[in-house]
């Protein structure tokens, strides 16, 4: 999933001090399940927001909605009814919800309040970690299941480096060495003949070097 | 010959080699290298200059390469993965190769957390061993990466760096072997102050055949205090600095501990030189380039082969 | 500042801290009026947003109370408490009022005494803190 965090305070009441009315939304995906803008989120935003800008002594009217799919242009026309009433639409979904809202409500001022940050997944409650950079080839085939890219400090595709210490990255080590979990997996699935490979050098192109991506499913885009 | 590198023709011949090592300034003072660099002349077969060590930044390694050039040396031009795409990489070295710089080391480079620059995008497009490949391909086939001819290849001799002491263990001689096969010409370890696990990885090379294929030399650093020797051991990553010798060390007396470092480092020569598939050392003086002369006299390496 | 009487709304689990209110009742110790109790199954189903609204409708100060550690009903509810309130009163910090109008605290059912004790400190140090801010500013803006 997409996870993401909520924004300082104090870069958040920077960002809506123009306004005396604005509508919270949240989004019921990934954004629920890292606890960073569901409607549980939004309702705690929308309270610190009241408190602290009535103690600024400029109240703010801040009401709450939260969409099915705030990145779903379906979804994000719930709000055509009321979003007129308001100085300015205030988004906790990642990034893909609030440009949604903004390309739908040209005219409407739409803000984020979260910081999107990674495709990962949950290790333990309350704790989420990056798998996945999106590369649009994956070689998790060839790796054991474990991803050079999106773990490997210098996504480095024939490692380990140098600094690979204890089984974890020169870094820090708070932060497992990628490749010494891709080997251990290796030799556990008996196939240490794929290391000995020297990986190529990768197409970046279908990452995000090649330019922003889309998917076109003809059968489905009727 | 692959090249005109002095280093290759030194271990052609079968000399035991040894090269040294030149950080570059933080600032565009030349005098500075030439300061530096007149310590290693005649000294040592090539000089390693160093790419934004660290990932600190510091003068262009090509240009302080073409620096000792000037001065009829033997420049070791690194090349870091971290800072540069493969573009990049590749105009540098036909540049390099035009202006007389014969000799090239591939590396992926500390991670930029390490440096002054934390905040920098961490380039990586490719890998150290995908750049040997490169490298390799240029020169051997006289093709860019991208597949397009290239008029005039660059005549590299072109090694590869190596630490024994990375984890996993049972990796290190692996991985050296994928550098071998990506094309390494030479192989410069990192420092080394665990002999014998040294001595099992150099088994393990040699018995796989590594050693026939590429020229291994042995990484040394003089130890200059017991504060640098309990450094290395606790704060580099990958790092191998046993008890035993950080003890030797701190056991002298504080305005000792230098002499000791290099009466240590000289009984690693010895033990070094006597090493099946060891080539020769490398010998990383970091701030100390003007105690070398003295190291390689002591050590018995003078005078250096004229070839 | 002599007249202001805070108030403080109490979060007491069901299981200690409620029954250690009553306790203290029925031995006829007082506290402040001031201190409203509310009962919760486990301070573990004390949202953040509970704390949050308490403040918005008026509250002065909140006090989370549960079990001892070790000593929840359903194991870990005052330990899932005590991290919430925390991550509070960073958020009050934040939006500009003071974190310790917020706190948690940890009673046995049988401490009636030790309750009222805690009750009446801290209603004490919330009146030294005075009214919660946002009423100053409510008032400023109207
Ligand atoms: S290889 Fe690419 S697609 Fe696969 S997990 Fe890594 S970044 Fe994602
Ligand atoms: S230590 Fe491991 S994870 Fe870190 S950069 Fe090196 S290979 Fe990658």
């Amino acid at each position: 999933m997409i996870t993401a965090e909520r924004k300082p305070m104090e870069e958040i009441f920077h960002s809506v001090e123009p306004y005396g009315k604005i509508l919270l939304v949240g989004c019921n995906e990934c954004v629920t399940v890292c606890h960073a803008g569901g409607r549980k989120e939004v309702a705690m935003l929308a309270s610190a927001l009241r408190m602290g800008r009535l103690k600024q002594g400029a109240p703010l009217t801040v009401d709450e909605m939260t969409l099915e799919r705030q990145c779903d242009p379906e979804y994000a026309e719930e709000l055509a009814l009321v979003v007129d009433q308001y100085d300015a639409v205030c988004s906790m979904a990642c990034g893909c919800g609030v440009q949604t809202v903004a390309e739908r409500y040209q005219g409407l001022p739409v803000l984020p309040m979260v910081n999107t940050e990674f495709m990962g997944s949950s290790e333990k409650n309350g704790v989420w970690a990056e798998r996945c950079a999106g590369c649009g080839n994956c070689v998790l085939g060839l790796t054991g299941g474990i991803c050079p890219i999106a773990r490997c400090s210098k996504r480095i595709f024939n490692g380990p480096c140098g600094g690979s210490s204890k089984g974890k990255c020169e870094i820090s080590p708070d932060v497992d060495c990628a490749w010494q979990l891709i080997w251990d997996r290796l030799k556990q699935l008996g196939q240490t003949e794929l290391y000995s490979q020297i990986m190529a050098p990768k197409d970046w192109r279908s990452a995000r070097d090649g330019g922003p991506r889309r998917i076109v499913r003809e059968d489905m885009a009727i | 010959m692959k090249s005109d590198s002095n280093l290759e023709k030194v271990l052609a011949a079968g000399h035991f080699a040894v090269t040294g090592e030149l950080g570059p300034p933080r600032g565009a003072n030349l005098q500075a290298i030439k300061d530096k660099a007149a310590h290693l002349k005649g000294m040592v077969d090539a000089v390693n200059v160093t790419d934004n060590q660290t990932a600190v930044v510091r003068m262009a390694s090509w240009a302080v390469s073409l620096v000792l050039r000037e001065m009829g040396m033997e420049p070791n031009y690194q090349m870091v993965c971290r800072d540069r795409n493969r573009l990049a990489m590749q105009s540098d070295i036909l540049g390099a190769a035009a202006l007389g710089i014969n000799t090239m080391l591939c590396l992926s480079g500390d991670h930029p957390s390490f440096g002054d620059h934390p905040q920098a995008a961490n380039v990586h497009d490719i890998d150290s061993i995908q750049q040997l490949q490169m490298v390799t391909t240029m020169r051997d086939q006289g093709r860019f990466m991208g597949g397009a001819e290239i008029d005039t290849p660059p005549r590299m001799f072109v090694g590869a760096a190596a630490n024994p002491f990375g984890d996993p263990f049972e990796l290190r001689v692996l991985r050296l072997g994928k550098k071998v096969a990506a094309g390494a010409d030479f192989i410069q370890t990192q420092c080394i102050y665990n002999m014998e696990r040294f001595a099992e990885y150099m088994r393990q090379a040699v018995d796989m055949g590594l050693t026939e294929k590429t020229k291994l030399l042995a990484g040394v650093t003089p130890l200059k205090s017991a504060g640098m020797a309990r450094y290395m051991a606790k704060k580099v990553p990958g790092m191998d600095v046993p008890d035993e010798v950080v003890k030797r060390i701190a056991d002298q007396p504080k305005e000792k501990q230098a002499e000791e470092g290099i009466k240590l480092l000289c009984e690693q020569i010895e033990q070094l030189r006597e090493m099946p598939g060891v080539a020769g050392i490398h010998l990383m003086a970091i701030e100390w380039e003007h105690r070398v002369p003295e190291i390689v006299e002591r050590a018995g390496l003078l005078p250096r082969p004229q070839v | 500042m002599s007249d202001f009487e805070p108030v403080v709304v109490v979060f007491a689990c069901d299981y200690c801290a409620y029954t250690a209110a009553d306790v203290a009742g029925r031995m006829n110790l007082s506290y402040p009026s001031g201190v409203r109790i509310l009962r919760v199954p486990c301070t573990g189903k004390v949202e953040p947003l509970y704390i949050m609204q308490a403040l918005q409708k008026g509250a002065d100060g909140v006090l989370v109370a549960g079990c001892l550690v070790g000593d929840c009903h359903f194991k870990n509810g005052n330990l899932r408490a005590a991290a919430r309130v925390k991550r509070v009163q960073t958020l009050l910090d934040d939006i500009g009022i003071d974190g310790q109008r917020v706190a948690m605290v940890n009673v046995s059912a049988g401490q009636g005494a030790k309750f009222a004790e805690i009750a009446t400190e801290f209603s004490n140090k919330i009146g030294e803190m005075g009214p919660n801010p946002i009423k100053q500013g409510a008032k400023a803006a109207a």
